[in-house]
């Protein structure tokens, strides 16, 4: 595992350091890797194109992000590719380590972003994306035993992003809103459908952020999510984030998380760490 | 009463009109350093432009005299300064050029270089590029 992220660590930089990389968008329009490997916030995917490609330009990013709170611990690595300002391809794998039981949970993520209208900055439309993330539990006793109903399953959502140049106060605002059709217990780590609900329902997720200059914003996101496992009651998360664009090349989030209550442990907060790559 | 809505009415798109019915808003054209200031951050910006080899090649026939006194006035005045433009409009002034969205980006970004090198501050950055993006559509891809 810390073998893979070295890895893709060192070929990011390698192919960063190279002419090739994609430089054709402004700074901080990719985002940066939310927990599911698409580029938006943390717990968020938003209607942006991964890194900086514009024009014919290909690109991608590599990130590792760690999220602590009192009885849990997720670990991603995630990369991504994207094709002009236009098609997002991204792979994420998630680690969460449930400290109490000595135990982990796992589920891989792959996902496939398409942006279908409009722009972040200019012209009179939002930047409008489709999405949508096949997941697997690459482990499944746990979330089998606590009513989890497939191993595997499919989400599909729609976002919308937009930045305001000069917005209140004459500082540069962003909005992102993501409406997501799911059935994952727990972003996903505890399977798929459960006992009390097992259909796809639509979940609403949000951003917003200011930049207080051009490389440095803070925010907030949220994101509902369903409840469909009896064991335990599943709550919505939100996050409050300070982002950190020194360049095109890297940027790193860091971020207080709630993510309400989690397997029956209630209240689990604490903090979120995100260092991406882009090339 | 007719007569009451008509005036309300004309009075009403008076008052839309931009610089019409209250005195000019001169504040932005005031934080750039006036027409001075204004002068300088053009000609960083241009300097940037041709120091950048993605977009250097779109200035290689340009006359960049003239090209920074029109520059130079549209900023004048779209920041509310005293100063009328001249120039061509952006489509006309763009035709033929082949400006990508990316070539835009990097302009902004020479211009961004420049106003941080002029010590603009980052509110009255925010609002030149404003009024400068909605001209995106006039300049890429003619």
């Amino acid at each position: 595992m810390k073998k893979k992220m070295i890895q893709g660590l060192v070929l990011a930089l390698a192919v960063s350091s190279s002419a090739m990389a994609a430089e054709g968008r402004l700074l901080a329009t990719g985002g940066a890797t939310s927990v599911e490997g698409s580029a938006g916030g943390g717990l968020v995917p938003w209607a942006v194109i991964s890194g900086y490609t514009e024009d014919d330009e290909i690109g991608g990013t590599v990130a590792v992000t760690r999220a602590q709170v009192d009885d849990y611990r997720l670990d991603v690595t995630a990369a991504s590719f994207s094709f002009r300002n236009r098609l997002e391809v991204s792979v994420a794998s998630q680690i969460l380590n449930l400290e109490n039981l000595g135990t982990e949970l796992r589920q891989q993520t792959f996902g496939l972003k398409y942006r279908v209208a409009g722009d972040l900055i200019y012209g009179d439309l939002p930047q409008i994306s489709a999405g949508v993330q096949y997941k697997r539990n690459t482990r499944y006793d746990l979330p089998e035993a606590v009513g989890s109903q497939r191993d595997s399953d499919w989400d599909a959502y729609l976002a919308a992003s937009r930045v305001w140049l000069a917005g209140p106060f004459n500082r540069t605002w962003l909005a992102n809103v993501t409406v997501r059709a799911t059935r994952a217990n727990q972003f996903g780590l505890l399977g798929y459908g459960g006992d009390l609900n097992d259909s796809r329902e639509l979940q609403v997720e949000a951003a917003a952020g200011m930049f207080l200059n051009r490389g440095l914003a803070v925010g907030l996101e949220y994101r509902q999510k369903p409840d469909n496992l009896g064991f335990a009651e599943e709550e919505d998360a939100m996050s409050a984030f300070v982002a950190w664009f020194p360049s095109k090349n890297v940027s790193l989030v860091g971020a207080y998380v709630d993510l309400g209550s989690i397997a029956g442990a209630n209240n689990q907060t604490g903090y979120y760490l995100s260092l991406q790559a882009s090339f | 009463m007719y007569k009451f809505l008509i005036s309300s009415v004309l009075f009403a798109t008076i008052s839309l009109l931009p610089g019409q019915a209250d005195a000019r808003d001169d504040s932005l054209y005031q934080q750039l350093g006036g027409t001075a200031g204004i002068e300088q951050i053009v000609e960083d910006t241009l300097f940037n432009s041709i120091d950048d080899r993605r977009i250097r090649h779109h200035f290689t026939e340009v006359d960049m005299v003239r090209l920074h006194e029109k520059l130079s006035e549209q900023i004048c005045e779209l920041a509310g300064g005293p100063c009328v433009y001249t120039g061509d409009d952006m489509v006309k002034s763009h035709t033929g050029m082949g400006v990508t969205r990316a070539d835009f980006n990097a302009l902004v970004e020479a211009m961004q270089l420049a106003m941080d090198d002029n010590n603009v501050s980052v509110t009255a950055q925010n609002r030149l590029l404003a009024l400068l993006a909605p001209m995106h559509h006039e300049i890429v891809g003619l």
